[in-house]
């Protein structure tokens, strides 16, 4: 597939915005979707639609089969061993919720600690605080540095016999800092502490495999990897989902339901309570053949083309700083502009047509860390091309013009 | 949608060099607000006299050219204001930026209206009505003598 025309692939970007075409710069926050994606969803809906599972009619069991191709795509996109080691749910957030509470239920007491770092997104922070409420575990917060990198080193020594579990994002959506979870999975690993990677940001943007890393946790969410909402992945090591209780209860968790006792049913099936988002799970397949058909390689070596081009125009206005300067950074770029606030920032730009994201990202940890209250953030998809990001520049110094800026 | 009514001269101006910043001598109320979702903050500090009018009233803050500018022009108009006025101020300003598109008050002169009105921008720009008002809900709070912090994503 050529990169080049990748665009014309995605209908959103015929319309336009505000009167102007649409420079689309908020991938962290969502991707856009390609029209395979839009097809597949409509065209299950109109011809092929059933719930799954349940029943033994013919769309029923071409709907199973579908969802469960989705999984074994899944398993093959991120290399799992098994295709148990799927589980869906409705967003990352929840998976990291399921690790959580599960977890926690089965292995945290009072005074147990959780290590996470300061470059995490709220969805890896709160889910633990909710342990630091109920069982009174402590949550300590490996440091980053100036340039937005782990500080591994201050890592290692947060690691005591009292941690239970290391919890750390794969790829920051403030800083585009890519962790070296491989590391990180050595060292805590060493010690027995399991670890949970968050790969939101990494999915749709590096290679992921999750057994060459060998995390026991991995989660992402499938509207950022040009698929649909409502769709969220939790790839588990077999031995944890076996171990940990289930999270959800209601139908399709269960293999025999008695009046004194309740068996539960296999994996995946055991976190899979109630009718999934059926539809939207059929049609993520569409956006890992989108993903498989770029190849992993073109699209990082494209991302990366446009990230330094982007670096190196931003680092020539006046007045714009980026933030963080870590040593392996993706096409996440947030940005202050001297006297301009970033809400005004993206107001401005959005007048234009750039669509950027403003404030803290679910970073406040890091925001705080960094001395700021919010940043302006761009961050690339698979689409964007240098236009893009030379009509960012120029929306830029239209802010400048406009807040007169020398 | 048009960006010069958002970012009027006078807006750009009064953020760019705020109005009674910092804390004002004696104060005997303040009361803090955040919006969560941008990190806008502002603390609000006033000086109440012995007839509970406003003697004088200050802000610090951080947040983008429209919040600080609202806060600016607010310490400007509600000065000698008492708690009754000042929230009849606040409503007619939060009924032009929602509903109608002029300040209707009887505590304010028609320059001051006008000055008010140069923030009747952010009708055209939702996700940046909250950043006009943060400012007002924090002071009325203050006077009220709150202790809990403004939050807008908990008021409406
Ligand atoms: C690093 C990271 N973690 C977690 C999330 C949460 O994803 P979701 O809202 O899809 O659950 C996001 C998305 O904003 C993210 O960027």
């Amino acid at each position: 597939m050529n990169i080049e025309n990748i665009k014309s692939q995605f209908p959103i970007f015929s319309k336009k915005i505000n009167g102007k075409p649409l420079v689309y710069l908020d991938s962290s926050n969502s991707s856009q979707k390609p029209m395979c994606v839009i097809n597949k969803l409509n065209d299950f809906y109109k011809n092929e639609f059933s719930n799954i599972g349940r029943s033994i009619h013919s769309l029923a069991v071409n709907a199973t089969n579908k969802f469960e191709e989705t999984r074994e795509s899944i398993k093959n996109f991120i290399n799992a061993n098994f295709k148990e080691e799927i589980v869906f749910t409705k967003n990352a957030t929840e998976a990291i919720n399921l690790v959580a509470t599960t977890f926690g239920q089965q292995n945290i007491k009072e005074g147990d600690e959780i290590i996470i770092t300061e470059l995490e997104h709220h969805s890896n922070y709160v889910p633990w605080h909710f342990l630091r409420e109920t069982r009174g575990a402590i949550i300590k917060f490996a440091p980053i540095n100036e340039d937005g990198d782990v500080i591994i080193d201050e890592l290692k020594k947060l690691i005591t016999l009292k941690t239970k579990i290391i919890a750390v994002t794969h790829l920051s959506n403030v800083t585009g800092t890519i962790v070296p979870i491989k590391e990180i999975v050595e060292i805590a690993h060493k010690k027995n502490v399991p670890v949970l990677v968050d790969g939101c940001q990494a999915v749709p943007h590096i290679k992921v495999d999750v057994t060459d890393l060998d995390c026991d946790f991995y989660a992402f969410s499938a509207h950022k990897v040009y698929g649909p909402t409502g769709v969220g992945i939790l790839y588990a090591k077999k031995k944890w989902l076996e171990k940990l209780p289930p999270y959800i209860g209601g139908g399709a968790m269960i293999s025999e339901v008695k009046k004194d006792k309740i068996i539960y049913a296999k994996l995946p099936e055991k976190y899979e309570a109630g009718t999934m988002p059926t539809a939207e799970v059929i049609t993520f397949n569409e956006s890992i053949k989108f993903m498989e058909s770029i190849g992993i390689d073109n699209l990082m070596k494209h991302e990366k083309e446009i990230k330094n081009y982007a670096l190196e125009k931003l680092n020539k206005i006046n007045s714009v700083k980026i933030i963080g300067n870590p040593k392996n950074k993706a096409g996440v770029i947030a940005f202050t502009i001297k006297g301009i606030h970033p809400h005004d920032i993206a107001t401005i730009l959005d007048e234009d047509g750039v669509a950027i994201r403003a404030g803290h990202h679910c970073c406040q940890i890091f925001h705080e860390k960094m001395n700021l209250t919010a940043t302006a953030r761009a961050s690339i998809g698979v689409y964007n091309n240098k236009d893009d990001i030379d009509m960012l520049c120029k929306a830029i110094e239209n802010c400048r013009k406009i807040f007169d800026l020398k | 949608m048009d960006l010069k009514q958002l970012y009027q001269d006078i807006i750009l101006e009064h953020g760019k060099s705020p109005r009674n910043f910092g804390k004002c001598e004696g104060y005997n109320h303040d009361a803090k607000g955040y919006n969560p979702l941008c990190g806008d903050k502002v603390h609000v500090y006033l000086k109440l006299n012995s007839g509970k009018k406003v003697e004088s009233l200050t802000f610090e803050g951080e947040g983008c050219a429209i919040s600080l500018a609202s806060a600016s022009i607010m310490t400007e108009l509600v000065k000698g204001k008492s708690f009754d006025e000042t929230r009849d101020i606040m409503n007619a300003f939060l009924n032009m930026i929602k509903n109608t598109s002029e300040i209707r008050s009887n505590h304010l002169d028609e320059d001051q209206k006008t000055k008010l009105m140069s923030l009747s921008g952010v009708k055209q720009f939702p996700m940046r009505v909250k950043c006009a008002t943060l400012s007002w809900h924090t002071l009325v709070s203050a006077m009220k003598g709150k202790k809990e912090e403004i939050n807008t994503e908990v008021i409406d």
